[in-house]
């Protein structure tokens, strides 16, 4: 089933103008505080009327001139980036709230398949004001999936937490997504990291616009994304099977341009994981370097050449079959005499791949 | 010296049925004005918002005679009632209830936008997104979060009923077995010479009532909180 977002809303300054679908899987809403993101999230809820458009799920009309269809009988699960768990009920309470309302109810099977699923099980007697933020959104997220949605919204839902709860939460994201394949998931998020880690797709909404959309393995190598982006946080995401864990806490992955050596993966043996490369922690060699103290050297080809980045220019290379994307001073590009097409190195400085960055 | 005669005791017992009727009958309305002056956005908010507080201001001799001249048998209200239903409030204990009834309001109605007001509407929206219908987010979560507001603007009503006077005596007068309630039977015993024994023995009760109103009220919003916290428990 697919969400189809086609709607306008005026803003303080500026109007929301988006058009797009959300299929089964992730897809992210990235963009920077008062983008519009959660206006554009809180219409596909019900929460609010937009002014014009038309939103859908499936041959299912939500919104449009003639129809608002309130938000209780949307079936759109919402966790919002504060909890909001009801703080006369306990965890149990607050969970038995969602099945109670759910159009179609949930079984108990499966209300105990969301308790294993979010590890909500020590929770279940406690009080929401006894929880940590990280269990808390963890409630959240367990009660909005027993009232059964059609599509899961989620607003900045790790954006309260701090990086160690982030990371602890992350792993119950990543194995909802493989739980529940077919449920489309919108997730509004400022933070790369996380997106580059959970978001089968990318939606980068700038000033109300959608700015550019796509495969998230696409649109996050694109070196026309990267001033959208935000140049610090621009970064290829690859694909990588866990071949050996060394001894020195540096494990090996296979990529399809040959071998890397990363510190910090948690992943089993076999595994497939994601790696995110940070497009400054990419640099580039005419020939293949000796010698260096980095051990992650792949060939790889040039694709795209974007200039006008600030002082430096952002160029989309092809390693094997996954993208890269770096970024290097301007006149380097005459130095190397690089252009599309040209075959040269990637180094990659491998203790910058953070753990947060690897991820299922 | 807490004995009374059969005049304290109707007087008593009157108080009692006036300020309970009374409390029932304000308590849904005055959840009802409380949650439109809390959550509404309509026109004349700030007019509703003043009638509602209009008593707690005006002389209540001044409330007591407008309500004479509005529910009197030949006052416009008072007359439909009268030809219609059957229904006479002046000179009654039924017209001591309204008096009650309109003197309270405000403290009811203060006491519960308040609370409602610090009910966090964040919550009804995600509670509405997990499928409940208006009337049950109503029911299943902002009731039971103001509960102990809805309480303590019962008391306070239940308080200022049995206290009412000047209203009171003003609509519906002091006719002993009838309309005169604790304040006024006080009064009409001060006013007769050696009256002062009955008059303490009725000021004694009283002031056992309201600690007994307090105590409850206390004991209530104890068993809320309990039950808030035992749910969480549970």
């Amino acid at each position: 089933m697919t969400l189809r977002i086609d709607i306008t809303h005026s803003l303080g300054g500026f109007t929301l103008d988006t058009c797009f679908e959300a299929g089964p899987g992730v897809t992210a809403i990235f963009g920077r505080s008062g983008a519009g993101k959660t206006t554009l999230i809180n219409a596909v809820a019900g929460v609010i009327a937009p002014d014009s458009g038309r939103i859908t799920f499936g041959s299912d009309t939500l919104f449009d001139v003639r129809t608002n269809v309130p938000p209780h009988k949307r079936q759109m699960g919402y966790v919002f980036q504060d909890a909001r768990l009801f703080p006369h009920m306990s965890v149990a309470k607050n969970l038995d709230y969602a099945v109670r309302f759910a159009a179609q109810r949930p079984q108990g099977a499966q209300r105990n398949d969301v308790i294993e699923l979010l590890g909500l099980g020590p929770l279940l007697s406690r009080a929401p004001h006894d929880l940590s933020g990280g269990e808390k959104q963890r409630v959240a997220l367990g009660r909005a999936l027993l009232s059964r949605p059609r599509a899961l919204l989620m607003d900045e839902p790790l954006a309260a937490l701090d990086a160690a709860r982030k990371d602890a939460i992350l792993p119950y994201l990543e194995r909802l997504k493989s739980t529940a394949p077919a449920l489309p998931i919108l997730y509004v998020s400022h933070a790369l990291d996380e997106v580059a880690r959970l978001a089968d797709n990318i939606v980068v909404l700038s000033q109300g616009k959608v700015a550019a959309q796509g495969p998230i393995f696409d649109v996050l190598s694109d070196p026309n994304a990267v001033p959208l982006l935000g140049v610090r946080q621009a970064g290829a995401v690859v694909c990588a099977t866990v071949v050996d864990h060394g001894t020195e806490g540096l494990s090996t992955l296979r990529t399809s341009a040959g071998t890397m050596t990363l510190p910090g993966v948690q992943a089993a043996i076999g595994s497939t994981v994601r790696l995110r490369i940070l497009a400054q922690d990419v640099i580039l060699s005419p020939r293949k370097p000796e010698g260096l103290s980095t051990a992650n050297v792949l060939p790889v080809t040039v694709t795209t050449i974007k200039t006008g980045i600030g002082p430096g220019a952002a160029v989309g290379l092809l390693a094997g079959t996954d993208r890269l994307l770096t970024r290097i001073p301007a006149p380097a590009i005459k130095d190397l005499n690089i252009k599309p097409g040209t075959s040269c190195y990637a180094l990659i400085n491998a203790t910058s791949v953070a753990p947060s960055s690897i991820g299922r | 010296m807490m004995t009374l005669d059969a005049a304290s005791w109707d007087a008593l017992g009157l108080s009692l049925l006036v300020a309970s009727t009374a409390t029932l009958c304000a308590l849904p309305l005055a959840l009802w004005v409380a949650w439109l002056l809390a959550r509404g956005t309509f026109k004349g908010k700030a007019l509703l918002n003043a009638i509602v507080h209009l008593p707690l201001v005006l002389p209540p001799v001044v409330t007591g005679y407008i309500l004479l001249i509005v529910f009197g048998r030949n006052g416009p209200v008072g007359h439909l009632l009268d030809s219609v239903f059957g229904i006479t409030l002046a000179f009654k204990w039924t017209g001591a209830v309204l008096a009650a009834v309109i003197m309270g309001f405000p403290l009811m109605v203060r006491a519960m936008r308040l609370a409602i007001e610090a009910v966090d509407p964040k919550l009804e929206v995600a509670a509405r997104t997990l499928g409940a219908p208006p009337l049950a987010v109503f029911s299943t979560v902002t009731l039971p979060l103001i509960l102990p507001g809805v309480l303590a603007g019962a008391v306070m009503g239940f308080a200022k009923a049995l206290g009412e006077f000047g209203a009171t005596i003003t609509f519906v007068a002091n006719i002993p077995g009838q309309t005169q309630t604790l304040p006024s039977a006080i009064y009409a015993f001060l006013q007769v010479p050696g009256g002062e024994d009955r008059a303490i023995a009725l000021v004694l009760w009283a002031c056992l009532i309201a600690f007994a109103a307090v105590a409850l009220s206390e004991w209530l919003a104890h068993r809320v909180a309990q039950r808030i916290q035992g749910q969480t428990q549970a």
